[in-house]
């Protein structure tokens, strides 16, 4: 009798450890933390990323990064500058109360309020209009050709919530108090705001009335920001943390080879190229007077074919990027694939192209880095000086951490630099119109192209594109755009990044080119 | 402290732009312009510095740049973890290094004298964040006794928050204790040697074993007392630079203390945690030099006879 209670019991047990719990917590890590709970206060990547779970948009993408419907179910255009949105019937915010057209009515003006770092995803949207409980218009100044793309970062909070906690505005750094909205949340997404130690940990958990279909099975994500590369692997590795966002390249190879780490890699959308100052009539920063050797057509190019990029994805890289010739990724609208072909490096075409343009000696020249922000930057600059080197451009690396070089760079003081652009919005717009248009200071036209290439036919493809909403018309000015700035060299383009994510062997998730892990979609076994 | 705080707020002009790294790459310029109002950095030097001279005064450092919220208040809410770590390291750094001290002065030719010595070269030679990954490796990684990072669960006690209550809070303090005590360890060990030979060199001990006072009447009731005076001066002031060196300690545990909150301060270029950061560690640093200057007055009853020999004791 006392054998067969012990077997009974023995059974029970099994079967119990059998089940599976249910209570699938994901840790996870990365070097930095979610910088508020606030969705419109600040625009950082990382931070947007989480607060996806929290928080829902009108439109989202799915795993091929194409845009979905979320909040709302369907829109069209009732006349070229209103676009109307269906909401989703049934969807409830966190604290029990439903959505309507006035909670998304609320959000559009709040992010477009002047605390709001949120307002270049609504450039050209004038307002939004309520037009029933599940029905809203969004007014736009002119044809708005990326506003679908653009809203799939603009976060829906409860207005009722928000004047309740008297946080109509997102956070005025004037105020002395921290706002409710960067420490609490009440939002419409699968998982539900538990607690918020800033810079420590933050958790959330399964919302069991969420609206969507979860095809994962975490009920409960941990998330503890670890800065040191080496600790955060480390915690990784002893199964304290079951995912690692940034796992430093170097690493890679033996994770790889360890049977309880998966590594998942993946392209990131993101371009990592050198721009050339061609505005001035003298450089800045380099040894020859009176002229400006960029605004050669032939030193630009010579300067292209002396830089190897296969060398530097096989040494720099350690096989883990793209090199290119263009300037967005090819999951971003318009990509001109027929244009992405990378000439192997020919260094005795560069040296003839310098020859040809008088500088058969070479000049010195200050190449500006930055340090800390993409993968291995400054050894990559490193890389390109010894390369250049060899036509007898004598390169200095100018390497310094972002919060230094990023200022320098805005304010145009630079002969020659380093820059990565990533494309939220999956269009070549956003790249092109900051990055290669002429300069109109003020304005989002050419706000990050430091070097001030210029070109009026440029130009004017780029502007035509900022009202043409045929898709396939977008493409073709996008090409257009694109094949003039790469013969001309306005830039020289080197590689996409690819982006690998480190995890524990049991957890199973999907790479985004944008670099967001959806957790919606991860399971744990 | 004024010239602390002068030359903290001077230095932060140097550092870097906060607003372009809070504002997003689209941001135009009229945002920035708009953004660098809001926060008070359009003004002129003297008018900033004044302004956060007048609000130092109050408690009122401004707010985070990077989270936004007020810089005092952060304060308040990191400084118990790094005083809990500073004071365990130093306690650790006492509890071993003085009675390993004494141990190799009483025993200096024992081997396990040198071999004690010899590891203690180690301590010294070793940096903090090397000896922390070691131990990560082989504790966390390896062995997998004791968590790789942060600090466990904590509970408040009114506004202190201490690790010390829980049971994973114990075992996190653990390795980051000792990476960061490990080189006052072998200081003060080095220290009291040194100071213990001596001491047992004097004519007073010579005199007292003439006595037939008993050894450890001797060493214990007689040299050490006196041995420990500039070791309390030595320990005062390391405590000051165990404070400070638990920047490092906290970054390689992730601790979250205020070091690893001034690095990361120094990243994003937020202004006001730095400041604030910095006037608070020169206000520790002048407060340990007092008391450690009132308790040596205290401890050695000669300086309170000769008021000079104190003023020239260090």
């Amino acid at each position: 009798m006392q054998a067969v209670r012990i077997a009974l019991a023995a059974a029970a047990f099994a079967v119990a450890a059998a089940v599976p719990a249910g209570a699938a917590t994901l840790r996870w890590s990365s070097q930095g933390d979610i910088v508020t709970m606030d969705p419109h206060s600040q625009n950082e990547g990382f931070t947007n990323a989480y607060l996806d779970h929290i928080y829902e948009t009108l439109v989202t993408r799915g795993k091929e990064l194409k845009v979905e419907p979320c909040l709302a179910t369907s829109w069209a255009y009732v006349n070229p500058t209103t676009m109307r949105f269906k909401l989703r019937p049934n969807v409830r915010f966190h604290d029990g109360t439903p959505l309507t057209a006035d909670d998304v009515v609320f959000s559009i003006q709040r992010a477009l309020s002047d605390t709001s770092n949120f307002k270049p995803y609504l450039a050209g949207v004038k307002e939004a209009k309520k037009v029933d409980d599940l029905t809203v218009d969004i007014v736009t100044d002119g044809p708005a050709p990326v506003l679908i793309p653009q809203l799939t970062e603009v976060r829906i909070m409860s207005k009722a919530w928000c004047t309740k906690h008297n946080v109509t505005k997102p956070q005025d750094f004037k105020a002395k108090e921290e706002t409710y909205a960067s420490r609490n949340a009440n939002g419409t997404g699968p998982y539900i705001l538990k607690s918020r130690e800033p810079d420590v940990k933050t958790v959330a958990v399964r919302n069991s009335n969420w609206w969507g279909k979860m095809e994962g099975n975490v009920d409960e994500i941990v998330y503890q920001p670890i800065k040191q590369d080496g600790t955060r692997l480390a915690a990784l590795l002893s199964g304290e943390i079951d995912f690692v966002l940034d796992p430093p390249p170097q690493d890679i190879p033996m994770l790889k080879q360890n049977p309880k780490i998966k590594v998942l890699e993946g392209m990131e959308n993101r371009t990592i190229f050198l721009g050339m100052d061609q505005g001035r009539d003298e450089l800045l920063y380099s040894s020859v007077k009176g002229k400006n050797p960029f605004k050669d057509k032939r030193v630009r190019e010579a300067f292209q074919a002396a830089i190897d990029l296969n060398a530097i994805k096989a040494q720099v890289m350690r096989g883990l990027s793209v090199p290119t010739a263009v300037m967005y990724a090819p999951q971003v609208d318009g990509y001109p694939r027929d244009l992405d072909r990378v000439k192997p490096a020919d260094r005795v075409r560069a040296k003839k192209l310098m020859a040809d343009a008088g500088y058969a000696d070479g000049f010195e020249i200050t190449l500006d880095c930055p340090n800390n922000r993409y993968v291995n930057d400054e050894k990559i600059c490193v890389a390109v000086a010894g390369m250049l080197a060899q036509i007898n451009v004598k390169v200095r690396v100018n390497a310094m951490p972002r919060a230094q070089y990023f200022p320098k760079i805005q304010n145009f003081d630079t002969s020659f630099y380093m820059l990565g652009w990533g494309v939220p919005t999956f269009d070549s717009q956003y790249a092109l119109q900051s990055l290669v248009r002429t300069v109109v200071p003020k304005t989002a036209d050419g706000d990050y192209n430091f070097g001030k290439y210029s070109n009026a036919k440029v130009d004017e493809s780029i502007d035509k594109l900022k009202t043409e909403i045929d898709p396939a018309k977008r493409a073709i000015l996008a090409h257009q755009a694109s094949r003039i700035h790469q013969e001309e060299v306005g830039h020289i383009p080197l590689h996409f990044q690819v982006i690998p994510w480190a995890m524990r062997s049991n957890v199973t998730a999907i790479h985004r080119a944008d670099n967001k892990l959806t957790i919606k979609w991860v399971k744990i076994n | 402290m004024l010239v602390v705080g002068f030359i903290a707020f001077s230095l932060f002009n140097f550092v870097g732009d906060p607003v372009a790294l809070m504002l997003p790459p689209e941001a135009t310029q009229a945002d920035r312009d708009a953004m660098r109002t809001q926060l008070g950095l359009d003004q002129p030097f003297w008018v900033q510095f004044g302004t956060f001279l007048d609000n130092a005064v109050h408690g009122n450092f401004g707010i985070s740049l990077r989270l936004g919220r007020p810089v005092s208040a952060l304060l308040v809410e990191r400084l118990p973890a790094t005083l809990e770590l500073a004071c365990s390291a130093a306690l650790l750094a006492l509890v071993v290094g003085i009675p390993v001290g004494v141990y190799t002065a009483l025993r200096r030719y024992s081997w396990v004298s040198r071999a004690l010595l010899t590891t203690s070269l180690v301590g010294v030679s070793l940096p903090n964040f090397l000896i922390g990954i070691f131990l990560i490796l082989i504790f966390a990684v390896w062995l997998g006794w004791l968590p790789s990072f942060g600090r466990g669960d904590t509970v408040m006690i009114g506004a202190w928050s201490t690790g010390f209550l829980t049971k994973s809070g114990l075992k996190a303090i653990i390795l980051p204790a000792i990476t960061l005590g490990f080189f006052p360890v072998t200081l003060i060990m080095r220290l009291v040697r040194a100071e213990m030979l001596e001491v047992l060199r004097t004519d007073y001990i010579k005199f007292a074993r003439a006595r037939g006072l008993s050894d450890r009447a001797v060493n214990f009731g007689h040299a050490l007392k006196n041995t420990l005076v500039p070791v309390i001066t030595i320990t005062g002031l390391q405590l000051g630079a165990i404070i400070a060196f638990a920047i490092i300690t906290e970054q390689v545990f992730q601790w979250p203390g205020m070091g690893l909150l001034f690095v990361q301060a120094v990243q994003f270029a937020d202004i006001p945690v730095m400041a604030a950061y910095l006037c608070l560690i020169g206000l520790i640093f002048v407060v340990i030099n007092l008391v450690v200057d009132l308790l040596y007055y205290l401890v050695d009853p000669r300086l309170r006879v000769e008021r000079s020999a104190a003023a020239g004791a260090h």
